[in-house]
């Protein structure tokens, strides 16, 4: 009978310290948890004059919180691609030389589709539309 | 293998290389003394248990918390706002601070009451007394953080009382301010303050303070002594393991009841946002453990006897600081007696003071 009591409290002592320290590490869980933030969505931004960047050159263009890459392939035309290596993230540069895209992390190429052409990267590069509005050189989302 | 059969090889596993045995001898045959007193013994524990929480929920605020002046406020907002659970974990570290200052100032006057204080115990008071200063520290840059209307009126009050002491003071509040004013600067160094400096010194002074109070062992009250001396007999004891520090655990416990309900009932203000060039709002006042100095300063006249009054003030709290922080050395008579009423009565006009003067600092 008294085992039986003892037992009894144990499990009791026990279950409410075990209830208490779930009840401290679930709102710890919660609150570790970055809230998301709602940012404005970018849809557009002006990357400047057309007359800015010389023919195969490029240049890079602040799309919300991601980096884009503005090339110009000719006299009238202009492509963009997402700046951020399908690899592993590192920001891609043009390389002019080559005229390819060139990520330095692990020598990565893409072509100016954004299609991989050697290295590591898994997937072409994203693109966005690039056209002119007067002057100004508007890129825009892929819908 | 039974569950016992495994527990106990892993235990014996740790030991041998642990070295656990002589921790445990040790936990086993300390004992505290047992008497009516008793009670007192806890706060000190309680204000321990209440740092721990606020090093607990101050790492948490530190996953978001920006520390510069345009960014602050906004992060707190975040934290109150958008942040799980955030508004409960600022408010936990805002109370418990006050309960904390609240615990440790019990604390105090328990040891000045039951003269725990006395040889050979002198030193253990010495670091209480700097830990209690420590923590006043804490209070007084963590205020500041949430750079919100009032945080930055009570910092700049106090900077500038810092700075009206006589010889040292303005190179005290630049050192304290980071530059001339309060600003952007000043925010970044409360910030150090707050999160690492006073951290780590507090943490080691701690460590010292515990090393100091094992060492001697708690005191047994005059009273107390006195009366098992008459009977020629022992204190009672208590062992430390299991039945005091069940306990302290359930002290403990009672006081995060206490902290959990004022924290969720009450949770904390955040106000607005600090303008440096806005006039400072009626009804500034600093916090309530600043209140009874703060008060005394307005009621001091400009000039005394030639003397700036604020300076003449300043002057006659150093004296009352330097008066109380060497207690332990003037409560012994020569002879080794001692002055216990004299004690007493210096706790009991203390006590008076800081409340009336808190109490009129708050009404008016
Ligand atoms: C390692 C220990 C600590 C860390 C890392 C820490 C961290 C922080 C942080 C990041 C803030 C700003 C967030 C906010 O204002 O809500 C803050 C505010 C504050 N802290 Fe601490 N803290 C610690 C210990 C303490 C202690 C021991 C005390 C008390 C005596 C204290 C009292 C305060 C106060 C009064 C505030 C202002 C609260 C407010 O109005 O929002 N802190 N602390
Ligand atoms: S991150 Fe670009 S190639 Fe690895």
């Amino acid at each position: 009978m008294v085992a039986n009591r003892r037992g009894w409290i144990g499990w009791l002592v026990g279950g409410g310290a075990a209830a208490s320290l779930a009840s401290f590490a679930y709102p710890v869980l919660r609150f570790v948890i970055p809230p998301k933030v709602s940012e404005a969505p970018v849809n557009e931004v002006t990357a400047g004059k057309a007359t800015d960047l010389l023919v195969n050159s490029a240049r890079m263009i602040r799309f919300g919180s991601r980096p884009v890459l503005l090339i110009r392939i000719s006299d009238s035309e202009y492509r963009a691609f997402d700046g951020m290596c399908t690899h592993l993230n590192c920001t891609v540069q043009y390389h002019q030389e080559g005229r390819q895209i060139w990520c330095a992390c692990h020598n990565g190429f893409y072509d100016l589709n954004g299609k991989v052409v050697s290295g590591p990267p898994p997937r072409a590069l994203a693109q966005y539309e690039v056209h002119l509005r007067g002057e100004d050189v508007i890129i825009t989302k892929r819908s | 293998m039974e569950v016992s059969a495994r527990v106990s090889a892993v235990k014996q596993w740790l030991d041998e290389r642990l070295g656990l045995e002589p921790v445990r001898e040790f936990l086993a045959h300390k004992t505290v003394p047992k008497h009516s007193s008793t009670i007192w013994y806890y706060f000190g524990g309680i204000t321990l248990f209440l740092f721990g929480v606020q090093v607990a929920t101050g790492m948490l605020l530190l996953l978001y918390y920006r520390p510069t002046s345009t960014e602050a406020y906004e992060s707190v907002q975040f934290i109150v706002a958008e942040v799980q659970f955030g508004w409960l974990i600022r408010s936990i570290h805002s109370w418990s601070a006050n309960l904390m200052m609240l615990t440790a100032f019990i604390h105090m006057f328990s040891v000045v009451f039951l003269h725990a204080y006395r040889r050979p115990r002198e030193v253990t008071w010495l670091s209480g007394i700097a830990l209690l200063g420590l923590t006043m520290a804490f209070g007084f840059s963590g205020y500041l953080l949430p750079w919100n209307t009032t945080s930055f009126f009570a910092t700049r009050i106090g900077t500038d009382v810092a700075a009206s002491m006589p010889f040292i003071g303005e190179a005290l509040a630049r050192f304290l301010r980071g530059g001339d004013d309060i600003g952007g600067a000043t925010l970044t160094r409360f910030f150090g303050f707050h999160v690492a400096i006073l951290p780590g010194i507090t943490t080691a002074l701690i460590l010292v303070h515990l090393a100091l109070v094992q060492r001697h062992g708690i005191s047994t009250p005059l009273r107390v002594e006195r009366q098992h001396r008459g009977a020629g007999a022992q204190v009672a004891q208590l062992p430390f393991v299991p039945n005091f520090l069940v306990r302290e655990l359930m002290a403990w416990y009672g006081t995060l009841g206490v902290l959990g309900c004022l924290a969720a009932l009450f949770p904390w203000e955040l106000g607005d946002k600090a303008d440096p060039f806005a006039p400072a709002p009626a009804g500034i006042r600093p916090e309530w453990y600043f209140l009874a100095p703060f008060y005394t300063l307005k009621l001091i006249p400009s000039h005394v006897w030639g003397i700036e009054g604020q300076v003449l003030g300043l002057l006659g709290f150093g004296l009352l600081a330097a008066w109380w922080v060497t207690l332990p050395f003037w409560a012994a008579a020569r002879d080794g007696a001692l002055r216990v009423r004299l004690v007493t009565g210096a706790g009991v006009a203390l006590i008076a003071y800081l409340a009336t003067f808190s109490f009129l600092g708050y009404t008016r």
